[in-house]
């Protein structure tokens, strides 16, 4: 169940898109299955109909969903909705990342090397609870 | 049949301390609309001229195709209304009403009733004067959603409320909304209650409507600028902004209708953009009282 969030700063329709996508991500929706309708998906987060069908309109023009009409909503069948996701996902981080580096004036070797580092960090951590 | 469930048009109102002042407003079919305003804006009072219990000086009053007052009688079967000064008889239980609604409604829907019921955590045993302020407002809201009116229209519905009841009567309109074509129009001074169940929003102050939209569409002509001026430079309110506020070298501008190009519009007067931030209903609709109430005063 998702719940909208008071203090997430974004809108309400952006914390709907990235619900759906996340569902997606993690395998719950699998490329062309079924998704909820616009009405019902409004009821089911108790938001209006409005936010929901900004939402639904944003993923579609991204080409994560798919309305046919008379049918209904569906993720697209593109099957590699998941990973494409993540991969925004990933590039959205990257770039925050970056900017940061260059806010503080580091240098693009300098920022290499403190990536790596975390990277060592992180999959050393991984194997610990392996 | 119109696209309007409810339909306003030119319509005023004189008290002697008091004008409600042309007001004009549509609701769609199929959609929620929060009426917002400080108390006594004239939302109550626009709420009862559409419903026919207050008749207005001058204007037009169309609900459900019917108009008022003049078609009052025929308008009320399709119309559930709700507000806090409804009586309920207080030596008699919940059921006993229940049943009296059913017996005037042909549309009462039993089963939902229960379901209601349940959700409420109310008991038809129950006497009215044995119930919560909390109880009695899911009370009143129960017998009015569970005769499935096509339009339905609560004045305050969650005043007064605790959040969990709050939470409770909001579920439950949204849930109203998954049938097709079946409208709300609420009135509500709990700005975040509007943002989340809204599809339209208006904002009336002092007896005069100063927006009335798509909410989605409205939030988003709203943002707060955080700016970084030179030394010495003041900012200046840029087309768009409504009103700017500079402290030393960092100031703070609201637009109300916003551009993607405002933030490079400063940065060519040379200010530095530090953010642009999305704003709450509650913080739009602060803002917009205090703009038309400097207007009116100048």
């Amino acid at each position: 169940m998702f719940v909208i969030s008071q203090t997430d700063k974004r809108p309400m329709y952006l914390q709907i898109m990235e619900h759906m996508k996340q569902r997606i991500a993690v395998g719950d929706w699998t490329a062309g299955q079924a998704i909820p309708s616009i009405r019902q998906m409004a009821a089911d987060i108790g938001v209006s109909v409005i936010t929901v069908k900004r939402a639904y309109l944003e993923l579609e023009r991204e080409g994560v969903i798919v309305t046919r009409q008379g049918k209904g909503c569906f993720v697209a069948s593109d099957s590699h909705v998941g990973a494409r996701i993540r991969e925004q996902e990933l590039a959205q981080h990257l770039e925050q990342a970056v900017r940061s580096a260059a806010m503080m004036g580091l240098s693009p070797k300098n920022l290499e090397n403190r990536v790596r580092a975390m990277y060592d960090r992180v999959t050393d951590k991984e194997k610990e609870r392996v | 049949m119109t696209d309007y469930a409810v339909e306003l048009e030119g319509v005023c109102k004189s008290y002697r301390f008091f004008e409600l002042q042309n007001i004009a407003l549509r609701l769609e079919r199929g959609t929620i609309m929060g009426l917002i305003g400080p108390n006594g804006a004239g939302k109550s009072t626009t709420i009862r001229i559409l419903m026919g219990l207050v008749h207005q000086d001058r204007g037009e009053v169309n609900v459900l195709g019917h108009r008022m007052p003049e078609e009052q009688i025929q308008a009320k079967w399709d119309v559930g209304f709700a507000s806090d000064d409804m009586r309920l008889y207080d030596s008699m239980t919940l059921g006993w009403h229940i049943q009296f609604m059913k017996s005037i409604y042909e549309s009462w829907d039993d089963r939902y009733a229960q379901v209601l019921l349940k959700r409420f955590g109310l008991r038809a045993e129950q006497t009215i004067k044995g119930l919560s302020h909390g109880q009695r407002v899911k009370a009143t809201l129960l017998l009015v959603l569970a005769r499935r009116p096509k339009l339905l229209v609560l004045d305050e519905p969650t005043t007064g409320l605790d959040p969990v009841a709050r939470h409770e009567i909001l579920r439950e309109l949204t849930a109203v909304m998954v049938e097709d074509g079946r409208s709300i129009l609420f009135s509500s001074h709990n700005t975040q209650d509007v943002e989340q169940i809204s599809d339209k929003i208006t904002f009336i102050d002092r007896g005069r409507i100063l927006d009335s939209m798509d909410k989605e569409a409205y939030l988003d002509r709203w943002r707060r600028l955080r700016l970084e001026a030179p030394d010495g430079v003041a900012l200046r309110a840029l087309p768009g902004v409504i009103g700017i506020q500079q402290t030393g070298r960092l100031a703070v501008a609201i637009a109300n209708a916003f551009e993607p190009h405002l933030p490079n519009a400063y940065e060519s007067t040379g200010a530095r953009v530090r953010a642009v931030e999305n704003m709450t209903l509650e913080e739009i609709f602060i803002a917009n009282v205090e703009r038309s109430r400097e207007e009116v005063n100048a």
